[in-house]
């Protein structure tokens, strides 16, 4: 049986040093390095010993697709190839991962749409596959600009689902996250998702962990379902008896099925804390206005917050990291002194600030705003604005600026 | 669902984290109070895929063996596999195995009401002991070899030869000190 913990200080064919994940994230120099969100995606899985990475080309995902490519050439992935179409790449990437490989795969807006397929079944088959998904517009007409729509439909697939901020959370939880999901108890697959464009494509300063160390491999063994089997469930199930059977034991499987996914969902809670230090980022919460946000929002929050310090308002933030599982506990906790909450989204439906209002109490301290869509950025003169509307302070008009 | 489930060195019962050995006493009280205590050993120590798992089995076996020198007259203690985890229909013999899938059937047929599992994997584990708690009043024990389970009444985690053994020794130590429930007419095993 294969053991984990017996290759930590042992080296792989590139020369690495397997490595214990909490000392190298933690204990290990870091080089500072100027790199866009697309090589740092491509440094991360370096040090992540993967197997497979399948992916297939859709903007703006295409170039970490490509620079991964580049490390197969190099010998530091297993196997790398393109598939026909996003949807045939989930289910090579869930083939690989039933063969018990650690696998990759990065897409965007509409591969995110045309694989969704797949993703309950990842989850459903305990598959701790890691997809990037650098969200981008999935509407008609074609937009290949930033929107993070895609992630409302990705809440409910029962993978865990994180949202990066910038390229350093990029960085550091592609490796903490298989951590993550790999953990018996969890074993999910993983939708680490970022804002397309504002986090691959431009360049920002970003420590690396040294190249010479690597994760463990993964190990099969400690999987909560069996290998590849085809007698047996969770590739049985696709065909077989308990799945097309009207009864009640039918229905009772596939509820206990159901609820043991979400529950592996919820586990995760445990370990997520652990490796990212929470699953929200906190500042100044004792604030009467607080902005919670995730991705790039977060970003156009603390230049709000600085904005608005400059004229004498104090704002609080929360960062929200994780999304499934879902912080509620914490966002209660972040927002109890709050009179109004602003939730900033680069998307037009507002599927936080929902979320939000479902979770705490006296949801109508929500303010489902600002948002933008199709691409739009997010000024955070926008942000300063609606706060100082919401105070009942005078503000100049933004549309005049165009 | 969705416990926090105990750090190495811990077990849990109903959801209450607490120290191993008290897990182990609490565990060999239930097995010695049961009419019908029964072990579930599935595929990963049903068979000798590495040296681990044929220690396992023969540890296994040893509880089990321990567990009928134990009892008292009138209750019945049973070993009864779970080979493997294809759905079978219309039914599998409840005599001489459980499905994960359709655990209650086995319990059921074998008023069996209490159980413990060992060699299962996660997954299955947790989806049959959802089933048997949903669906029976078996009081459910998991000797899990990875991070326990939520679904059990009590379970451990990180399963070793020595585990199974201790929890044998266990039984012996309180053999004679726990009164069964050979009174109950459900015997537990009601739905």
């Amino acid at each position: 049986m294969a053991d984990t913990h017996s290759v930590i200080g042992t080296k792989n064919k590139k020369g690495q040093t397997f490595t214990d994940t909490w000392k190298m994230m933690n204990d290990a120099p870091r080089t500072p390095s100027f790199y866009t969100g697309s090589e740092v995606i491509k440094e991360a899985l370096r040090r992540a010993s993967c197997d497979v990475m399948i992916a297939y080309p859709i903007t703006p995902q295409s170039e970490a697709a490509a620079l991964i490519g580049e490390l197969f050439a190099e010998g530091y992935i297993g196997d790398y190839f393109r598939g026909e179409s996003e949807f045939a790449v989930m289910s090579q990437c869930a083939g690989a991962a039933f063969g018990g490989a650690r696998v990759f795969t990065t897409t965007a807006g509409p591969g995110t749409m045309r694989a969704m397929e797949n993703f309950p079944m990842w989850s459903g088959a305990r598959l701790p596959i890691q997809m990037i998904v650098t969200c981008r517009g999935i509407n008609s007409p074609l937009s290949i600009q930033p929107d993070t729509l895609e992630i409302a439909y990705l809440l409910n697939t029962g993978m865990l689902v994180w949202h990066a901020e910038t390229a350093q959370d990029f960085f550091d939880w592609i490796l903490k996250g298989y951590m993550v999901s790999e953990e018996p108890d969890v074993h999910l697959p993983l939708a680490l998702c970022c804002d397309g464009f504002f986090v691959t494509h431009t360049k920002d300063v970003v420590n690396l962990t040294p190249a010479d160390m690597c994760l463990p491999p993964y190990d099969p063994y400690r999987s909560p379902v069996p290998c590849m089997d085809m007698e047996c469930p969770p590739v049985r199930m696709m065909r077989d008896p308990f799945v097309m059977k009207s009864n009640y034991i039918s229905y009772a499987t596939h509820a206990s099925w159901q609820q043991e996914v979400w529950a592996a969902v919820e586990r995760s809670r445990k370990h997520t804390i652990k490796w990212l230090n929470g699953l929200i980022e906190t500042e100044n919460t004792d604030a009467e206005v607080i902005i919670v946000a995730s991705g790039t929002a977060v970003s156009q929050g603390r230049e709000a917050i600085r904005l608005l310090e400059d004229e004498g308002i104090r704002c609080g933030l929360v960062k929200v990291k994780v999304l499934r599982p879902w912080p509620g506990e914490e966002i209660r906790e972040a927002t109890k002194n709050a009179k109004h909450i602003i939730v900033p989204e680069f998307n037009v439906t507002g599927w936080l600030a929902k979320e939000i209002k479902a979770t705490i109490p006296n949801s109508e301290r929500v303010h489902a705003g600002p948002r933008v869509c199709g691409g739009m950025t997010m000024p955070p003169e926008i942000i300063v604005s609606e706060i100082k509307t919401l105070l009942g302070i005078h503000t100049v008009s933004m549309a005049s600026r165009g | 669902m969705g416990i926090c489930l105990p750090n190495p060195g811990e077990a849990h019962i109903n959801g209450v984290i607490v120290p191993e050995e008290k897990a182990y006493e609490e565990a060999a009280k239930q097995f010695l109070m049961a009419k019908v205590p029964t072990i579930f050993p599935g595929p990963l120590v049903l068979w000798a895929w590495n040296e681990k798992a044929a220690k396992k089995a023969t540890a296994i076996r040893h509880l089990y063996n321990t567990l009928k020198e134990c009892v008292q007259p009138g209750q019945t203690p049973m070993l009864i596999p779970m080979p493997d985890y294809r759905p079978k229909y219309p039914k599998i013999n409840p005599e001489v195995e459980i499905n994960p899938n359709h655990p209650n059937l086995t319990i059921w047929h074998n008023k069996i009401d209490c159980c413990m599992f060992v060699g299962v994997h996660c997954h299955q584990a947790n989806l049959a002991l959802k089933i048997i708690r949903g669906g029976t009043s078996c009081y459910t024990v998991a000797m899990c070899a990875q991070a326990g389970h939520e679904d059990a009444m009590l379970s451990f985690r990180d399963a070793s030869v020595e585990k199974i053994m201790k929890l044998a020794e266990w039984v012996r130590k309180l053999k004679g000190t726990v009164q069964p429930r050979l009174t109950s007419a459900k015997s537990g095993a009601s739905n």
